[in-house]
């Protein structure tokens, strides 16, 4: 946990800039998509880039007031990652005659609103470090909720409620409060992990009782596999959990603690219950004709895999290409789709986008100086990297094809909320980080607050987290 | 429909966008990539040397001196002495601290001797009495240079090089 210092500016106008060539982007794609139909310029196209523009547009201006050091490309990322999944779905919508172009603008609009709606409440990621076992009651709830009546099994997974007007995956918000939890808990309990333990060669084991989280952790996954048969986010949880630990930790010990949980997890898994069978079965032997025309079989990923080759180096172009005949092109597959018409070249832009991003956050938890927000943005930035990983890994038959969606591009939009409060998370975070350290005398009842560098707080940097001078 | 000159145009346009995208984001965090050369915390190359002689003054100041073990100097263990390693060392009344004080004024776990660089810091842990270096009390970890005496409750400790 090093601190890098940064020249403090403010940056805005760098983002103003990025937003423009962002929004090209995403409005470019849009028009693309729907060129070969001549329909380029309907009522949709202006409706959606319109959105679109207006929504960044407003999130970029409440950025000039509320955290004016953010980082300056994380928002600029994220909008092309969003335009170029709406103007995706919208392409496979024309083709199918499909309206969830519409729905992601609707949820797009209403994720926005909740990452606005964070920079306001929040303003000083260090509140939430009070709420830490109050996120761990809500993650416990959240990952609760599909199992009760009000759940609904579509696909095979429970994980999705009925909220009346539509279906919400309460597990895409528990990713943060989970994160939340994590970063508290680990904050605080630092020194003891560290500290405690015997030695064992050049590993450092940890006592029986700090090994109680990482078991908690281990449950809550398998559990997740188990009851709602989502082995995407059963990996993500647990990915998570391991990661902000080492960071926390810088332990190997632990790291290999929790590859042996996962092997032992997955091994008894992989024994006990079919689909989890079905779905490795299906992984190996995807070329197999048996596998490919069987039900729940290999149909899908092998056309996404046909449909990359289609596209080669350069692709088919936006709107020419037959992304729509592999199943849940929108959501699941929709790196495939995107891969087919915008080829290699196309595809490793997205994904240095993704690179970029989580890059980002993982350099505001450098530069902020308490250690829960360290953990937090790591946490958080891991998620969206490990999401990338398991759903561009599963389309590229790298590890088996599980259900997590693409931050900002599927269509879904539980996972876009779930994401756009994360960028309003790590935004924050990134402020403090850049934020200029207060200059003159200082009052001495913000000494604690400032000096809060490491775990074991005083409490006094707890009651008042805001250094009160800007 | 369109012409097929068209189609490529677009076609090619987008791609070249999408890495105009990622360049400029690129070229707006290069400040931020270019740490290396800005950051001075690192032991300076030959190289570097080289080019900015200020570095060569401050670099070797601090590992002349390397404390290499810790010294009970007043209190219940008194003349105690333990050899510095690489890692961090927990000083309290708990029995898993390194250090176990037997001291009265002294918390479960009241402070922390962590190496950073060449380096070692003091930190407070919360302790109910607190920790002095040197006659203050700290609110933040500080270095300790070597002789410094560290007070924890009738407990002074010292490091030597």
């Amino acid at each position: 946990m090093s601190d890098v210092l940064t020249v403090p500016k403010p940056r805005r106008n760098i983002e103003a800039l990025l937003l423009l060539v962002a929004l090209l982007v995403g409005v470019g794609a849009n028009m693309i998509v729907g060129l070969d139909e001549d329909r380029a310029f309907d009522s949709d196209f202006w409706v959606q880039g319109g959105t679109l523009m207006a929504l960044v547009v407003i999130f970029h201006i409440v950025l000039r007031f509320r955290a004016k050091y953010a980082d300056p490309v994380i928002l600029p990322i994220v909008t092309a990652l969003n335009g170029i999944g709406l103007a995706m779905i919208h392409r496979l919508d024309i083709t199918n005659g499909d309206d969830a172009a519409d729905k992601q603008l609707l949820w797009s609009t209403v994720a926005v609103a909740a990452g606005i709606a964070v920079l306001f409440v929040i303003k000083d990621h260090r509140i939430l470090r009070r709420y830490t076992y109050i996120s761990l009651i809500v993650s416990a709830i959240l990952l609760l909720l599909p199992l009760t009546p009000l759940g609904l099994t579509i696909n095979g997974a429970r994980i999705w409620i009925n909220v009346g007007i539509g279906t919400f995956q309460p597990g895409e918000i528990a990713k943060i409060t989970l994160a939340i939890f994590f970063a508290g808990y680990l904050s605080t309990n630092r020194d003891l992990i560290l500290l405690a333990g015997r030695k064992v060669g050049p590993l450092q084991l940890p006592r029986m009782q700090d090994l109680g989280p990482m078991l908690a952790a281990w449950l809550v996954s398998i559990g997740v596999l188990v009851f709602q048969r989502d082995l995407g986010s059963s990996i993500l949880f647990f990915g998570l959990f391991m990661a902000m630990i080492y960071v926390a930790t810088s332990r190997v010990s632990w790291v290999l603690i929790g590859l042996g949980l996962i092997a032992a997890g997955g091994f008894v898994a992989l024994q006990l219950f079919s689909h989890v069978e079905q779905r490795i079965h299906g992984w190996l032997n995807a070329f197999d004709p048996e596998v490919y025309n069987g039900t729940g079989g290999s149909y899908q990923v092998v056309q996404g895999l046909f449909g990359l080759a289609s596209g080669g180096l350069t692709g088919t172009g936006l709107g020419q290409g037959r992304p729509d005949l592999v199943t849940f092109a929108n959501s699941d597959m929709i790196i495939a789709a995107l891969g087919e018409e915008l080829g290699l070249i196309g595809i490793f832009a997205i994904v240095l986008m993704y690179v970029l991003l989580v890059s980002r956050g993982f350099r505001a938890a450098l530069g902020t100086k308490d250690g829960f927000g360290k953990l937090l943005a790591c946490g958080l930035s891991f998620t969206i990297a490990v999401q990338c990983f398991v759903v561009i890994g599963g389309v590229t038959r790298l590890i088996p094809l599980t259900g997590l969606t693409t931050p900002f591009m599927s269509a879904g939009g539980s996972s876009l909320l779930a994401n756009w409060i994360i960028v309003a998370l790590l935004l924050l975070i990134s402020e403090a980080a850049r934020r200029p350290a207060p200059t003159g005398p200082l009052a001495t009842d913000m000494v604690p607050a400032m000096s809060e560098s490491r775990s074991g707080a005083s409490a006094r940097a707890r009651r008042s987290p805001k250094e009160g001078v800007e | 429909m369109l012409s097929e000159l068209t189609e490529t145009l677009l076609r090619y346009g987008f791609l070249i966008l999408l890495w105009i995208m990622v360049v400029s984001v690129v070229g707006a965090i290069r400040r931020d990539l270019a740490v290396g050369s800005r950051n001075r915390t690192g032991t300076p190359t030959a190289r570097q040397i080289r080019k900015d002689p200020t570095l060569e003054k401050r670099a070797p100041a601090p590992s002349k001196a390397a404390p290499r073990e810790l010294v009970v100097t007043e209190g219940p263990l008194r003349g105690t002495t333990l050899d510095l390693a690489a890692s961090p060392i927990l000083l309290g009344r708990a029995q898993e601290a390194t250090l176990v004080l037997e001291d009265d004024y002294a918390s479960g776990r009241h402070a922390r001797l962590f190496p950073q660089g060449s380096r070692w810091f003091i930190e407070d842990l919360g302790s109910t009495n607190g920790t002095y270096l040197g006659g203050s009390q700290l609110t933040r970890a500080l270095p300790v240079e070597p002789g410094v005496p560290i007070r924890i409750g009738k407990t002074v400790i010292e490091l030597r090089p």
